[in-house]
């Protein structure tokens, strides 16, 4: 495939069936390979999608300076496309994210503030706010409510899915922004009759929470819960141990998002399998395992010693 | 009927600081009623007055929310694991 510049080659991802995962001949299992973007990840949709909507907007004005809570990944996706297209980028990131994402960011010319570890990504995103109030003229793009964020999956990502597989019967994704699952589900919702779009929430141990009341919560703005048929949660240990079975009976290097992601569609394949249905589940794999080289995940000689590795940091 | 129900942090000072315990019942209302009978308080903490799941509380059976299911009258089996949480990114508005 050919394309006029880097920035046009954000999506059209390959679509892989995963014949080892799958629990038999009628439920099969699919992954979207999202790591085969420019940067790397599925965030280079949302991130490019949203800072040309910016700029048809006359929002984003050569000289600008972009603001964005990230954990990384649209940090990165923004920072390429921000360094190419020439805007200054300011990312705030929580602390407890892996050095490889904050020497990518850094990498692209972004400035990085942190925000304390307690309270994960939802802390970054109120520290951002707080300084869009002070820097008035920064363009925050703001991911959790821009409706270009879910406008990018729906327009991209969602179309190339059913092209590949008009059988689609359940839609697999991290719920994080909740933008690819918004998007992508609503598309397929409009052309496939009973599709099941299926969340797949991060759970963190109590050392990343800190201690949290059941009264807050943070819910993006993007999230509508209509779009959803289910939702799971997926604690670090299901994650991490289905991103060392990705890799060792199917050969995917993954990110440890993917692993919860897989977690949930390998749930739903065996609510197939148990009601005697067909299924043909795709889930995203968000991006590839380099980010997390040095969490030591992937080459923990048990899941157990995996999983001990990651305690304590956000791999969502 | 064993059921194993995961508990969260806030929730610990009901259960002597344990992380997980066990109980019975056909539905998820019957298991905090079993709960409640063991480790009183609890079942207040996770019930409102009009018998259904508090608002910032989530609750999954083997890892898929029951709101999505049948909320509080979702059916249970034998082996099944119930974690409850606090809401987070995506909890209910």
């Amino acid at each position: 495939m050919r394309y006029d510049s880097p920035l046009a080659a954000v999506g059209n991802t390959p679509l892989v069936r995963l014949p080892r995962l799958s629990p038999s001949e009628d439920v099969r299992i699919w992954a979207k390979l999202e790591d085969r973007n420019p940067t790397g990840s599925v965030k280079d949709r949302p991130a490019l999608h949203m800072i040309e909507q910016a700029e048809k907007d006359g929002r984003l004005t050569p000289g600008c300076t972009i603001l964005e809570p990230t954990s990384g990944n649209t940090g990165i996706s923004l920072a390429m496309a921000a360094r190419l297209k020439g805007y200054r980028i300011v990312c705030v990131m929580p602390e407890n994210t892996s050095a490889e994402r904050r020497e990518l960011l850094a990498m692209w010319g972004a400035e990085i503030i942190s925000s304390p570890a307690a309270g994960g990504s939802n802390t970054a995103v109120k520290v951002a706010k707080e300084l869009a109030a002070e820097h008035p003229d920064w363009v925050m793009l703001y991911q959790y409510g821009n409706p270009d964020n879910a406008g990018a999956h729906y327009a991209t990502t969602g179309p190339e899915i059913l092209a590949d597989l008009p059988s689609i019967t359940h839609f697999v994704a991290g719920l994080g922004t909740t933008g690819t699952l918004m998007g992508v589900g609503r598309y397929l919702r409009e052309h496939v009759p009973g599709v099941r779009i299926v969340a797949a929430e991060p759970r963190y141990d109590d050392v990343v929470y800190g201690l949290r009341n059941l009264d807050e919560g943070f819910i993006p703005e993007l999230y509508d819960e209509s779009v959803l048929t289910t939702r799971f949660s997926v604690g670090s240990e299901d994650a991490v141990r289905r991103t060392r079975e990705l890799l060792s009976s199917e050969g995917i290097f993954a990110g440890v998002s993917t692993g919860a992601a897989l977690h949930a569609a390998l749930g739903v394949a065996r609510k197939a399998v148990r009601a005697g249905e067909s299924a043909d589940i795709v889930f995203i794999v968000a991006d590839g395992g380099w980010k997390y080289l040095s969490t030591g995940v992937y080459t923990a000689e048990s899941t157990e010693a995996a999983i001990e590795a990651l305690h304590g940091q956000l791999w969502a | 009927m064993a059921i194993e129900v995961r508990i969260p942090t806030i929730l610990r000072s009901y259960t002597d600081g344990q992380k997980a315990v066990e109980g019975s019942g056909a539905t998820l209302d019957e298991l905090f009623k079993d709960l409640d009978g063991r480790h009183p308080g609890i079942r207040e903490r996770l019930v409102d007055e009009a018998g259904g799941l508090r608002r910032f509380v989530n609750v999954y059976l083997n890892d898929e929310d029951v709101r999505f299911l049948e909320g509080i009258t979702t059916g249970l089996g034998d082996g099944d694991s119930v974690t409850i949480l606090p809401a987070v990114a995506g909890g209910r508005a």
